[in-house]
């Protein structure tokens, strides 16, 4: 099949171009209905832009590495995980833990890191177990575990704290010594608020200036060296990566060159880092031997088992990576809000997270880094322009609630209605195929 | 002797096995910690007749092949369209049973028509019905939250004094609130039973047996039972699986009304989102599996999950005075028994 794949694309080279605008449009339609919505909401919001910037700012810095652990099983087959419930979960134990002993600041961040590692592993594991007796219907199981573990969550933090699990502090221990607080403030006794965000932080716009700028010369080199050789080279993707830079380029250094209050915005570099270091990673594991395995145990389970691969012990690798990126996200979702709702801060994570990926242009098996990263920023502008737009179009703030409430629910809905209903067709085709031939 | 035991527990499965141990459990802790009887067992009953329905709602869907209907929320919406509108239109006499009657009649065309276009889509995504169906029934929700708010109802007993919109609980005082539950009721040994929501669930029960006993009904168990039979002995598949949506949606859509007048309210806006899952649960509990469903099964699942439910709650209570035992109970029970029954649905669906 993939020969001939080849074979097709070499002979249509000259009206590549245009196909690939054609693909790219049909491909990324959800992303561009949405950049309108979104480009809609801020116009009718009204907010400042200062105001939108730095709240969008500091929501994508928190909420990304949580979409980014989505992606390695989607890779493997396994679909979008909602088990990352599960893994925040993990990451709140540990906060919870640190709390206790009273760390704070940035070794209190990697305390917490390190407790929660050991924990997002064993759930992971148990999470991937449930999921290779499940195979086809992972993404019920894992969502359906994920309300499961939670009610575990709440047995162990309400009752088991303070009678079989010994803890005794008076703050986050509940007045009759069992079970654990509601919420607890992450400011008080050992500061981990922002102990990862305000280890370092610059003015946003001079830092995209510079990357930008960085990143037209990386590219243009990349082209120099590469253009020979023209089927290795989509001219659609060299301009599409080329205006890009340039766009952000002049914005930023429009911005900073101006007098706009929007400059003093800061981006916290670590974080930042952090975030590419993860999408790093994304991208790097693929290029391994293990990376090849996720990727063909995604494409056929049957295939990957002739061909040698233990397909349970790869999956349960997908799930526990992505347990323990949950588990880490969520620490730094966390030291960004500042406040940990002990029985409420995990439930929606997964949905949201799962949201924004497909809002992104992501589907049921097929995610990439660029996808999730504009999937946060989109959904995020609708979460922080919806309800002021709501209020300013009908008069009642509610409906832009309910409307992004609509759209998280409704996106995922529709995709995963979607991934359904391509593989009953595939599912027929195959069927058919052969009874045809006979 | 080891074959026999084994045989006995895969003749009454495992999960209802369990469950049934927990509630005789319970039950003893109740009798220890000295509970009044009475006042458990009405609750038990009156619980047990007001979700009884909502379990029903899975059989059609179970048989005709599609699974537990998880977006049973699509049925709640038509229902509580339905008991909106029989009280905005002041349909609340009592020849109407104060609106109960009236309430089903209104919410039965809104039920069948989007059973039918929910039908047709389920039969485009064969295979992954349950994800989808989740996720269907979640939009809807929080689509009618916006309906909620713009939809023009006037009735000053269901819209906020101020501002817009419908509340979030509407009472049913002065309509058909407790309409089935008093019906004929009395009491013995301290022990209230509604015979009118008794007899209305078992009365629906019937209603769907003798569905299933005619031509019909065996077409859309042999449709679910064995899809390519069926079809070789020319059945039209599809065709049966949209019935039993429909019907499945229409009996949700009863179902929140019966749960609504026991209740004493309607609950809007986000209430809705997690009625499936207990509902799911029950028939699971009570030994149905994913694709085998009987209305046994329906009648023993909600007797069981609600009963342990009821029973555990002033358990519960008395050892843990503060926090939600009961409620966390619910929260294992209900999903760790629909995880069980996912596990046995076997791989490559």
């Amino acid at each position: 099949m993939a020969e001939v794949n080849k074979v097709v694309v070499n002979k249509t080279n000259k009206s590549d171009t245009k196909n690939a605008i054609k693909r790219f449009l049909v491909d990324s339609s959800v992303p561009i209905l949405f950049v309108i919505v979104c480009l809609l909401g801020v116009y009718f919001s009204k907010l400042p832009m200062l105001f939108i910037v730095d709240t969008l700012l500091s929501r994508i810095t928190r909420n990304s590495f949580l979409v980014l652990a989505l992606i390695i099983p989607v890779i493997a087959g396994l679909g979008l995980n909602f088990g990352i419930v599960i893994g925040a979960m993990a990451g709140q134990f540990a906060i919870i833990a640190v709390k206790h002993w009273g760390i704070g600041g940035f070794p209190g961040f990697m305390v917490c890191i390190a407790v929660s590692t050991p924990l997002a592993i064993l759930f992971g594991i148990l999470t991937a177990k449930l999921l290779n007796k499940t195979k086809g219907q992972e993404m019920i199981s894992s969502m359906i575990a994920g309300f499961f573990a939670t009610g575990i969550y709440q047995f162990v933090l309400l009752f088991l704290v303070g009678t079989l699990i010994p803890m005794k502090d008076e703050v986050l221990v509940l007045t009759r010594g069992i079970g654990v607080t509601n919420t607890i403030d992450l400011s008080k006794g050992g500061n981990l608020t922002y102990s990862l965000d305000n280890l370092m932080k610059l003015p946003l716009f001079q830092v995209l200036a510079a990357v930008s700028a960085f990143a037209l010369i990386i590219i243009l080199i990349d082209y120099y060296l590469k253009r020979k050789d023209s089927r290795e080279y989509s001219y659609f993707k060299l301009a599409w990566r080329v205006l890009l830079c340039i766009g952000i380029f002049a914005v930023s250094w429009y911005v900073v060159s101006s007098k706009l209050p929007v400059r003093i915005v800061k981006l916290p570099i670590a974080t930042t880092l952090v975030i590419l270091a993860l999408c790093f990673f994304n991208s790097l594991i693929l290029r391994t031997k293990l990376g090849q395995d996720f990727r063909t145990v995604g494409q056929d389970l049957h295939i990957a088992k002739i061909s040698g691969i233990n397909v349970d012990k790869t999956r349960e690798i997908a799930v526990v990576i992505s347990t323990l990126l949950a588990a880490w996200g969520q620490i730094i979702f966390l030291q960004n809000i500042g406040t940990l709702s002990t029985y409420g801060s995990h439930v929606q994570v997964a949905t949201f997270a799962i949201a924004a990926i497909l809002l992104g242009g992501a589907s049921v098996t097929k995610a990439t880094n660029g996808q999730a990263i504009l999937g946060i920023i989109l959904f995020h502008t609708l979460f922080i322009v919806s309800p002021k737009a709501g209020n300013n179009l009908f008069g009642e703030a509610q409906i832009g609630e309910f409307f992004r409430a609509f759209v998280a629910y409704g996106v995922i809905g529709v995709a995963l209605g979607l991934h359904a209903w391509k593989k009953t067709v595939q599912t027929m085709k195959k069927k058919t195929g052969p009874s045809a031939g006979e | 002797m080891n074959g026999t035991v084994k045989n006995f527990i895969n003749k009454i499965g495992l999960p209802r096995l369990i469950i049934s141990a927990l509630f005789i459990a319970v039950c003893i802790m109740a009798v220890v910690l000295k509970q009044d009887f009475g006042l458990l067992t009405s609750d038990v009953i009156r619980r047990f007749g007001m979700f009884g329905i909502l379990a029903l709602a899975m059989i059609p869907s179970i048989q005709c092949g599609t699974g537990p209907n998880f977006a049973l929320p699509i049925g709640v919406i038509c229902g509580l369209l339905g008991a909106l509108i029989s009280i905005e239109f002041g349909l609340t006499s009592p020849a109407l049973g104060s609106g109960f009657i009236s309430a089903i009649l209104i919410s039965l065309p809104f039920a069948v028509v989007s059973g039918l276009v929910y039908g047709m889509l389920l039969n485009k995504i064969k295979g992954s019905e349950m994800l989808v169906a989740t996720y269907t029934g979640f939009s809807i929700v929080s689509f009618m939250q916006i309906g909620w708010v713009t939809l023009p109802f006037k009735h000053p007993e269901m819209v906020w004094p101020i501002g817009k919109g419908l509340r979030v609980t509407v009472a049913l005082d002065s309509s058909y609130g407790g309409v089935l539950n008093n019906f004929m009721a009395f009491n013995i040994g301290g022990t209230k039973i509604p015979t009118g929501l008794l007899l209305f669930f078992f009365g629906s029960c019937f209603i769907v047996w003798l569905f299933s006993r005619s031509k019909a009904g065996i077409a859309l168990r042999a449709a679910g039972d064995n899809p390519r039979f069926a079809t070789a002995s020319g059945i039209d598949v599809d065709k049966n699986r949209i019935i039993g949506t429909v019907l499945s949606t229409v009996i949700g859509a009863i179902g929140i009304i019966v749960y609504s007048q026991s209740y004493g309210f309607l609950s809007l806006y986000l209430d809705p989102l997690y009625m499936a899952f207990p509902a799911v649960a029950a028939v699971l509990i009570g030994g149905a599996s994913t694709r085998k469903a009987k209305i046994s099964h329906a009648i023993i699942g909600v007797f069981l999950f609600q009963g342990i439910l009821v029973v555990a709650l002033p358990v519960a209570n008395q050892m843990f005075p503060e926090g939600n035992l009961s409620e966390v109970l619910r929260m294992i029970v209900q999903n760790g028994i629909i995880l069980y029954a996912l596990t046995k649905v076997g791989g490559g669906a």
